[in-house]
């Protein structure tokens, strides 16, 4: 091919960069290693691992070790999934487009919305978009977020909010609920948007319809951040007067991944759907009348309208929204109802084996779903080394984002726990720390 | 001709289950949250009822309607549509790596940190930047996280007066849309007849407002900025930063460093550059590196290595703070991690070395049958125009890109860079040989012959699809975004 190209080295290909910005050297790499070598080496790291197979996970704090069907992995390594990319020609992408037309569809089913995008990064970033879509929307600048919220959320929330040049505000918990003597407190005629997490950072139930009425009285937004498993039960954004839900979609058959990739879900009210963030896929047809799916809606997109667009997102989580959609497509209307039930049973009889030890006292009294806080007598790090030396991950030390609990303890009980890692989790945390 | 594939929602029948749950296992405890009438869901879920073949069959289908890089040949300009490694998928799968929860306590997860740190470290030497965050998730995530340090810079030196963004025409649609997530001003700059940014005009745009410049390096038309010293110089005398859009670095990967040009800040695509596959639209990954200076702005947490032993470090006071939950997307940095240490020094050299060739290769077989706006040699993609074409015999861009899915190919990228009227940018990358490259620029060549011969065919192409050419203005004017049955 140099040949072709009349050239006598490969050198000469780049004689278009200039010899001061050329790299002459060799780069400080490892040696190249074989595909046997690399297995091995890689092996070895991950052996020095801890992985959740190897012990009971009670640790949830935005990431759930919920079951993952074996089903998923392997229509996800079907290479015409995962090595495609956005798909820019719908007539040979109609896999990835039809498989996220029926993953809106689902948002929007358990979330109660109109509209869903076609997934974000994840539930965090997903929450500090619809911030800036509210403060868009409203041309307001002012954002509350409640204390409830998951810490890291808060914190992309108030990455992206402030760079923007607009104000983020907290209003503070009672009894582990958004206080909403405080939000009205609060709340004001600039307000773009109220944000609350459902089950909330505490696994707490939130009263979500006295804070969209909150919000809506003064012209505000009510975003709804919540948990996809616990809508099987729990009354849906929809349902209870929020204007954008999101959320991470990581427990819908995604692995944990050490905290990524997971994925964001976004879904609106129909009056909003021009001002939304990423990727829609919809619904059209060819020439011959015959049903066809497309990427649409660009005019809100970076590579249409630049500076202008409503988001710079561009790749986004596609792959990681096809599990979801084959996670829902698996468990079902009947499926999806039974896992969060379990959550809800093995949480309620961890929590009451642990509040009966006299060790533990529940720090709220309101509602909870798959995750509860106790206050612990034993100073929560001892607390979780111990159990970490019977093969048990222990919860969430909540001290570290909320000073006012040093002795919180964050636990989370999903489908997966067995009554013997309960019991054990229950056992060793009532021994006496040596 | 296949037929279209039902949806979800229009298979399987009441009642049936496509998932196995074991019994409950603890004794039912009364309740309240399940019969609360305040908080109990009231609307039925829609969910499909279908079992666990229906849905296995279903998706298989959908995947046979999609075309992957292993299906053959994916010119996708800009993106890097490289083969994906398979080993790279198996060893991301390893339980230590797939089952770790990311607050396990730190002496837990070791391997896992001493990756992330080895990875940070690697992508530092390629790029010549002094560290790295592996926190956003994709590449623009990158560019924003990039400019929130270059904000964050100014803003700790009380420099409060640039509020400006300079970013060339030809510039990824993403720059202007990042810089315009901060709340920053936008201002073009336009290329010179080379295609490359022109040095007079950009110092006449350089001022006291000015935050930085974002580049490309090579440029979206396959171009090296050869002036790219005095550009940084000019910049860095203005009192701006220089950001590199890494979105090409697979072209200069070994033979120059964006650190050694002048740049202050760096994004990388792993999914591009780096081989991790593109997921039909992510997850991808967007590392963010820096200069030394800029260092201590880096989103937290990092990972640290002290004593022998790898943490995260969260105190970080003048960091720009958290763009997303946890470390990154660490399955994705598994990839890219493997590929390094598959690739090796002069494995990656290689790579930046086929990739130009490849391009120059498909650029010298093209140019006698399309316009080349800018003539002279590229780096790893080039652009070419239907301009001609257009004129001639009506054929356009997108009908040229059409008929190649009939030629088994995926079509390059259109209508990009928007500075070339009717472009086609072509980026074959490193890992295809000369007999795919061949077999493409036939296919291109037997396309301009049949716009001249037989323009109708075009109309109807692609020809062999589930579906033929979609209507995308009625699915805009009419938006049907989920089913309703």
């Amino acid at each position: 091919m140099l040949e072709a190209l009349g050239l006598s080295s490969v050198e000469d290909l780049f004689s278009c960069i200039p010899e001061t910005v050329r790299f002459k050297g060799k780069l400080n790499l490892p040696e190249a290693l074989s595909e046997m070598e690399l297995v091995s080496h890689m092996q070895a790291l991950a052996d020095s691992d801890l992985n959740l197979d190897a012990c009971a996970c009670f640790l949830g704090a935005g990431a759930y070790d919920h079951y993952v069907p074996a089903a998923i992995d392997q229509i996800l390594l079907r290479q015409e999934f995962y090595t495609s990319y956005t798909p820019y020609q719908p007539e040979i992408s109609q896999g990835t487009l039809q498989a996220l037309f029926e993953y809106q569809t689902m948002i929007c089913d358990i979330a109660g919305m109109d509209v869903s995008n076609a997934s974000m990064y994840d539930g965090a970033s997903a929450l500090a978009e619809a911030s800036i879509m509210a403060c868009s929307i409203t041309g307001r600048s002012r954002v509350l977020v409640a204390r409830s919220i998951h810490p890291e959320s808060r914190q992309a929330v108030r990455t992206y909010v402030t760079f923007r040049d607009m104000e983020v505000e907290e209003f503070g918990y009672v009894d582990g609920q958004a206080n909403l003597e405080e939000l009205e407190e609060k709340i004001s005629p600039d307000t773009a948007a109220v944000l609350v997490q459902n089950p909330n950072f505490f696994g707490v139930v939130e009263p979500l319809e006295a804070i969209a009425e909150i919000a809506h009285r003064y012209g505000a937004l009510f975003v709804a951040s919540v948990d996809p498993i616990s809508l099987a039960l729990l009354k849906s954004p929809g349902e209870s007067g929020a204007d954008i839900a999101v959320g991470s979609g990581q427990p819908l058959g995604n692995p944990i991944s050490f905290g990524g990739p997971h994925f964001g879900f976004l879904a609106v009210k129909e009056r909003f759907v021009r001002r939304m963030p990423g990727r829609i896929v919809g619904q059209t047809h060819d020439k011959s009348g015959k049903r066809g799916f497309v990427l649409t809606l660009q005019a809100r997109e970076q590579h249409i309208r630049r500076e202008k667009a409503t988001s710079n997102i561009c790749t986004n989580h596609t792959l990681n929204a096809i599990a979801a959609a084959i996670y829902l497509s698996l468990m079902g209307r009947d499926g999806l109802v039974k896992v969060a039930e379990l959550c809800q049973k093995k949480a309620r009889y961890a929590y009451e084996a642990l509040t009966g030890l006299g060790k533990f006292k529940p720090a709220f009294s309101a509602p909870f779903f798959r995750e509860f806080v106790l206050l612990s007598a034993e100073p929560v790090g001892d607390l979780n080394r111990r159990l970490l030396d019977e093969k048990v991950i222990g919860g969430y030390p909540l001290g570290k984002d909320y000073p006012e609990m040093p002795d919180g303890w964050l636990l989370a009980v999903t489908e997966k726990r067995s009554r013997e890692e309960i019991d054990r989790l229950v056992r060793v945390a009532g021994g006496a720390s040596s | 001709m296949r037929d279209p594939e039902k949806l979800i929602f229009e298979m399987g029948s009441p009642g049936r289950i496509g998932y196995s749950l074991p019994p409950c296992d603890v004794p039912e405890l009364p309740e309240p949250l399940l019969t609360s009438e305040e908080h109990r869901r009231k609307s039925a879920l829609n969910l499909p009822e279908a079992s666990e073949v229906d849905v296995v069959r279903h998706f298989t289908r959908l995947s046979q309607l999609n075309y992957g890089v292993d299906c053959g040949f994916y010119p996708l300009g800009s993106c890097t549509m490289k083969y994906n490694p398979k080993v790279n998928e198996t060893v991301a799968r390893l339980p230590g790596f797939s089952r770790l929860h990311p607050y396990q306590p730190e002496e837990t997860v070791q391997g896992a940190l001493r990756l992330m740190y080895e990875l940070g470290s690697m992508l530092s030497e390629i790029t010549g930047m002094a560290a790295f965050s592996l926190q956003p998730a994709a590449g623009a995530h990158g560019e924003m996280t990039g400019l929130m340090i270059i904000k964050a810079y100014h803003a700790h030196r009380h420099d409060n007066k640039r509020r400006q963004i300079l970013v060339p025409d030809s510039a990824h649609g993403t720059n202007p849309a990042s810089a315009a997530m901060l709340g920053y001003e936008v201002v073009e700059v336009k290329s010179n007849e080379r295609g490359t940014v022109d040095l007079d005009t950009l110092k006449s745009l350089l001022g006291d407002e000015t935050a930085g410049l974002m580049l490309t390096n090579p440029n979206t038309l396959g171009l090296f900025e050869d002036e790219i010293v005095p550009i940084a110089e000019a910049v860095h005398g203005a009192g701006g930063l220089v950001y590199y859009d890494g979105a090409n670095l697979n072209a200069v990967l070994g033979v120059s460093r964006p650190g050694d040009m002048g740049f202050d800040v760096v994004h990388l695509n792993l999914h591009k550059t780096f081989s991790s596959p593109h997921g039909g639209g992510g997850p991808g990954a967007g590392p963010v590196g820096v200069c030394k200076r800029l260092m201590p702005f880096l989103p937290k947490p990092v990972v640290a290595l002290e004593d022998g032993r790898y943490r995260l470090d969260y105190d970080r006071p003048l960091s720009v703070g958290k763009v997303r939950s946890y470390f990154g997307n660490f399955g994705v940095l598994v990839k890219a991690y493997a590929y390094i240490l598959s690739m090796g020094s002069s494995g990656l050299r290689e790579v930046a070395e086929n990739a130009v060739l490849n391009a120059n290769y498909l650029l010298k077989r093209l140019k006698k049958h399309y316009h080349v706006p800018f003539d002279h040699p590229c780096m790893h993609e080039c652009v070419v125009s239907c301009s001609d074409l257009k004129e001639e015999c009506g054929i356009s861009a997108l009908d040229v890109a059409k008929r190649l899915i009939d030629y088994g190919f995926y079509p390059p990228t259109i209508y990009f860079p928007l500075v070339v009227k009717e472009a086609l940018m072509i980026e074959p990358t490193e890992t295809e040989g000369k007999e795919t490259l061949d077999a493409f620029a036939e296919a291109m060549i037997a396309i301009v012959k049949e716009a001249k011969a037989t323009p109708e065919l075009f109309e109807d192409a692609p020809h062999d699809t589930v579906v033929s050419r979609l209507d995308e203005v009625a699915a805009a004017r009419n938006p049907i975004l989920r089913f309703k049955p």
